[in-house]
């Protein structure tokens, strides 16, 4: 088999010694880091992100892929500024305030991480000025919200509100999703996006940004 | 009343009650307090919502001790608060419901995600858990109710903690499903058999399921499920899937839709039925008017699994 295939392979196997080394083979043997980022790591987690959305696969995978594209990725990162691959947009995370669940909220940055975005995660009980400074300071363009209880689910609007205070421009986008979460609701406290689960989260955050 | 071991050894059906999250928020919990902040601040409160369930006929009544293990405490700087908050919760509930119910002392999951997935040590969760169940039992309550466990490595770890540290106290232990192309499953995987034959080896009395799902999966995890235990089933659904209405997430299951469905739970072995999540005291009292109208049809009371 091709080294990138093989190396996709691995990472839905979440065998890390075996990425990291092919990825290292892969680029001695001349093929871009891009290539490999794109071909080989990133290929093999669409197809982890697909296999999760469908529960053909559960949590303790996806961590263990995961962990092997972040094995690639520390072989890969000083190429790939050699190469001038612009990096990944940056996202930044978090549960919003007076919500303590994190479980899918960190789901969702391993997923976004896997997919090469740049992830800032602030944790649980997230005050939406932490969200909008940092967004505003770190050059994200995506605020990602997570909220697991119907009772913490206004606290995105505040978010969304503060932010198109501050950043009138519309520059930077918002996307909420959680358990209690809907589309609908997305849409009344004037979201750009909504995610079912920490599968599709990258897909819906990549339509964001390319809607651009 | 009689001990919850004998109750359950004969197979009674006792109804359990409903959320609680919901109607502290509706009693003024701070933003940036957990629910067990109502323990400390205003027990009062958990003495009241007790009262409400009680009176809807729930024999079972929850503490305010979901998040009450230290590791989770911790996450808002009150882990030296732990002993003081589970003992304060079960004492309020005791003091509503007396000897008329059992209470039934909650013990939510950690937080943490376990090794070799996470980085946090399964000795580590089993002393946090059995930390806060030592304070439990000794405040006196009835159960130890471990519940919404989606891992269940961490949920043998607790029903160990509750073994040794309250080997007299029956401990209740059920999971979270959720529903797939090939069956229910909880996010890590864990299949409805495989829980409760690892549940009932570690020790649990009842095992079962709660959150995640409405009533009409649950009757379809039960039959699944009874067949891969001996030991007495507890269900408790959401008040079905969350839907949102002009704005406001609602759960729309009916007292009256969920209940409809409480004998079917029973018909296939359930012993423990209540709700979770969006379930409120109109809820409760709707499943105890099915329960009790199921067993009268059985012949009274004695019902055999």
């Amino acid at each position: 088999m091709e080294l990138l295939p093989r190396i996709a392979k691995g990472l839905e196997e979440g065998d890390d010694e075996l990425v990291r080394s092919l990825t290292g083979e892969a680029l001695a043997t001349g093929v871009s880091a891009a290539d490999v980022l794109n071909n080989g790591l990133l290929a093999g987690m669409a197809v982890i992100g697909e296999r999760f959305r469908l529960r053909e696969i559960f949590l303790p995978d996806v961590l263990l892929a995961a962990k092997a594209m972040y094995a690639g990725l520390d072989v890969l990162r000083p190429r790939l500024a050699d190469e001038n691959v612009p990096p990944r947009a940056k996202i930044v995370i978090g549960s919003v305030r007076g919500d303590l669940h994190d479980i899918g909220k960190n789901l969702v940055g391993i997923m976004l991480k896997g997919a090469g975005f740049d992830v800032i995660d602030l944790g649980h009980d997230v005050p939406a000025e932490t969200f909008v400074e940092t967004a505003i300071a770190s050059g994200a363009t995506v605020v990602g919200m997570s909220a697991l209880l119907t009772t913490t689910m206004p606290r995105m609007k505040d978010v969304v509100d503060l932010l198109r205070a501050r950043e009138p421009s519309g520059r930077i986008r918002t996307i909420v999703g959680g358990a209690p979460v809907t589309a609908e609701f997305a849409r009344t406290i004037g979201a750009d996006g909504w995610a079912f689960d920490a599968g599709s989260a990258v897909a819906r955050v990549t339509a964001l940004l390319e809607a651009d | 009343v009689e001990g919850l071991r004998v109750r359950l050894a004969r197979g009674d059906v006792l109804v359990g009650d409903g959320a609680l999250g919901t109607l502290l928020m509706e009693r003024g919990l701070p933003a940036d307090r957990p629910p067990e902040w109502f323990a400390l601040e205003r027990p009062g409160v958990l003495e009241e919502i007790a009262g409400l369930y009680l009176e809807a006929g729930a024999e079972l009544i929850t503490t305010d001790t979901f998040g009450g293990s230290r590791m989770r405490l911790a996450l808002h700087g009150l882990g030296d608060r732990c002993e003081a908050i589970n003992r304060a919760a079960v004492l309020a509930v005791r003091r509503a419901v007396g000897g008329r119910a059992y209470v039934s002392a909650s013990v939510g999951p950690s937080g943490r995600l376990l090794r070799p997935y996470g980085d946090t040590d399964p000795a580590e969760v089993r002393a946090s858990f059995a930390e806060q169940i030592g304070y439990l039992a000794s405040a006196g309550a009835d159960l130890i109710c471990i519940e919404t466990m989606s891992d269940l490595a961490e949920a043998v770890e607790a029903v160990r903690a509750a073994k040794e540290t309250a080997p007299g106290l029956p401990v209740m232990a059920t999971m979270t499903f959720e529903a797939t192309g090939r069956g229910y499953f909880t996010i890590m995987g864990n299949g409805i058999e495989t829980a409760a034959a690892a549940l009932t080896a570690a020790g649990a009395d009842v095992v079962g399921s709660n959150c995640g799902t409405g009533i009409d999966a649950m009757v379809e995890l039960a039959g699944v499920m009874v067949h891969a235990t001996r030991l007495p089933i507890a269900i408790q659904p959401n008040a079905g899937l969350p839907e949102t209405v002009d704005g406001r997430t609602v759960h729309r299951e009916t007292p009256e839709s969920m209940a409809g469905r409480a004998g079917e739970l029973l018909a296939r072995g359930v012993r423990i039925v209540g709700g979770c999540c969006g379930t409120t005291p109109a809820h409760v009292r709707a499943l105890r008017r099915a329960v009790d109208g199921w067993v009268a049809a059985k012949g009274g009371g004695r019902p055999q699994p």
